[in-house]
């Protein structure tokens, strides 16, 4: 596995054509031996656990007929056609295996784990690859604080010798806002957050709207909150309802979505949910974001009836969470970017 | 007119920014997992030569820039304008002050000049690396001296200022790093 030096350059040889604008035409890995070594070491130690805590590892498909709605997530389209499909059946490669995890948690299968390369088209930066794997996990009889509670544990666990992991502090959504804007994102105004923000950033990004306050928060969330929490580790919990995706709403006293996420020195790495069960909700959230999609222009997504049929002969009690594994990989390697944490990232498929 | 999305975002990309001309020198991608997506770019004013960070929502366009970077010589200075030639088309263009800015220090006739022009006018102009300039005045050498310690100001043929070594003599060439304004050697014969 040691790349030989004498293996010339072929990025200033007339001889290699260049590659298109995401090009790099290096045939070469990006990760190390040693960053190699530490996701084998990482995946073994997450088997190892959930196999200690009799979790189920499963395998679901990565194709499916139904694809995510969620406006702000773009699944990659493609097409079966042949034997069986002669017009060519519409599938979409999944953008978390959340759905199929559920249908089995439905059927009854208790605690299961899943390690499955997921795609999001249009994400590609220092912190997204179009492609990456995810860990996700499903705790039937747990709410999302003792989800969390795992969570610290398997961290701990796998990123022993690498990285010094203390445990999170935990702070709800409205709370972190309160503490670093003064705003509360369930009363104040978008132009009050609107106001914050041009104040505090360099120059407000053009066409955002006055009439919806999500893009705001998750502008101050990236320019402003995330980078404050460079060295530490932190769970926000309790989102707004806007932003609730799959978790349940919990009414009082304040209505919030059971949702938290886990910032590891400024980096998103962890977003989970107390599970909402509710077929007639679910169903209507799909329906919400396709309307949301379509008003934006974007194409609408045929969302997962199965799923909805599932919840409806009732999904257990349970808290999931999704856990980016490169970027575990990254953060564990000491890495600034998540090309040296793969083989090959997009820019080298 | 001519934009750009920001999926065409990359270094190097010129931009309009608040009426100037401006060149991406960093482009991330930042977006919260279930949130929206945003370009976070640091972009260089291309007549002011400041670096500002800026942040557009993803998939929104900006408008094009017309620069372009040409290799031209430089001829001389009529008092107001410096006159530029290109080698290939013998084209000449003049800037101003403004445009050549600190460079006029280091021009030296013949020299081959990296000029931006901006909708075919030039904005700015960076002088090669090296350049070798006459010394015009300085204090008398100090014959023998080499060590090199201490040093002592000379006045270079361009007007330039530069710290040199004591052994060195009105009406030798030297050898400016124009990046840092500091002296490399004495050019060899």
């Amino acid at each position: 596995m040691k790349l030989s030096k004498s293996i010339p350059e072929p990025a200033n040889t007339s001889a290699v054509p260049k590659t298109d604008s995401t090009g790099n035409n290096d045939w070469r890995p990006a990760a190390s031996l040693e960053v190699m070594k530490i996701r084998a070491t990482l995946l073994a130690r997450i088997r190892s656990f959930f196999a200690q805590n009799g979790v189920l590892e499963v395998d679901t498909p990565a194709l499916s007929r139904f694809g995510c709605t969620d406006p702000a997530i773009e699944s990659f389209r493609s097409a079966y056609r042949g034997s069986h499909s002669a017009d060519g059946l519409p599938l979409y490669l999944h953008t978390s295996p959340e759905f199929f995890m559920k249908r089995l948690l439905a059927a009854g299968c208790g605690p299961i784990y899943q390690l499955a390369h997921v795609f999001r088209n249009g994400e590609s930066g220092r912190r997204h690859n179009p492609e990456f794997m995810m860990l996700e996990w499903y705790r039937p009889g747990m709410d999302h604080h003792a989800l969390m509670d795992e969570i610290e544990v398997l961290l701990a666990f796998a990123l022993e010798g690498f990285f010094d992991y203390r445990p999170a502090k935990r702070i709800s959504y409205r709370q972190w806002f309160l503490d670093a804007t003064g705003l509360d994102p369930w009363s104040d105004s978008v132009s009050a957050f609107r106001q914050f923000a041009g104040q505090q950033l360099d120059a407000l990004p053009a066409g955002m709207d006055d009439d919806e306050l999500d893009p705001w928060l998750d502008l101050l969330v990236t320019h402003w909150l995330e980078p404050r929490h460079a060295d530490q580790a932190l769970f926000v919990v309790d989102y707004p309802t806007s932003q609730a995706a799959l978790a349940r709403i919990r009414e009082e006293p304040l209505a919030v979505a059971e949702r938290f996420e886990l910032f590891l020195h400024g980096v998103e790495l962890a977003n989970g949910f107390h599970e909402l069960l509710d077929a007639g909700q679910q169903c209507q959230r799909f329906k919400n974001e396709n309307r949301v999609r379509e008003q934006s222009g974007q194409a609408s997504v045929d969302y997962d009836e199965h799923l909805v049929a599932a919840l409806q002969s009732g999904l257990p009690d349970c808290s999931g969470v999704a856990i980016g594994f490169d970027r575990l990989v990254m953060l564990a390697a000491g890495l600034a970017e998540l090309d040296a944490a793969m083989p090959f990232s997009f820019q080298r498929v | 007119m001519a934009t750009y999305s920001t999926n065409e975002f990359k270094g190097g990309l010129k931009i309009m920014q608040d009426g100037d001309p401006c060149s991406i020198i960093e482009n991330e991608f930042v977006k919260p997992g279930k949130g929206q997506a945003f370009n976070r770019v640091k972009i260089r004013n291309l007549k002011t030569g400041r670096v500002i960070e800026r942040t557009f929502k993803s998939g929104e366009s900006v408008e094009a820039a017309d620069v372009m970077e040409s290799d031209m010589q430089y001829l001389y200075n009529d008092g107001e304008f410096w006159h530029f030639m290109d080698p290939e088309s013998y084209e000449q263009i003049a800037a101003d002050a403004t445009a050549v800015a600190d460079a006029s220090k280091w021009l030296k006739e013949q020299d081959i000049c990296q000029v931006t022009l901006w909708n075919g006018a030039p904005i700015s102009v960076v002088t090669p690396n090296f350049v070798m300039l006459t010394v015009a005045e300085t204090d008398p050498g100090v014959r023998g001296d080499t060590s090199g310690g201490g040093g002592k100001p000379a006045t270079l043929e361009t007007g330039a200022v530069v710290r040199v070594p004591l052994f060195i003599d009105v009406d030798e060439v030297v050898k400016v790093d124009t990046r840092t304004g500091e002296y490399v050697g004495r050019a060899k014969d």
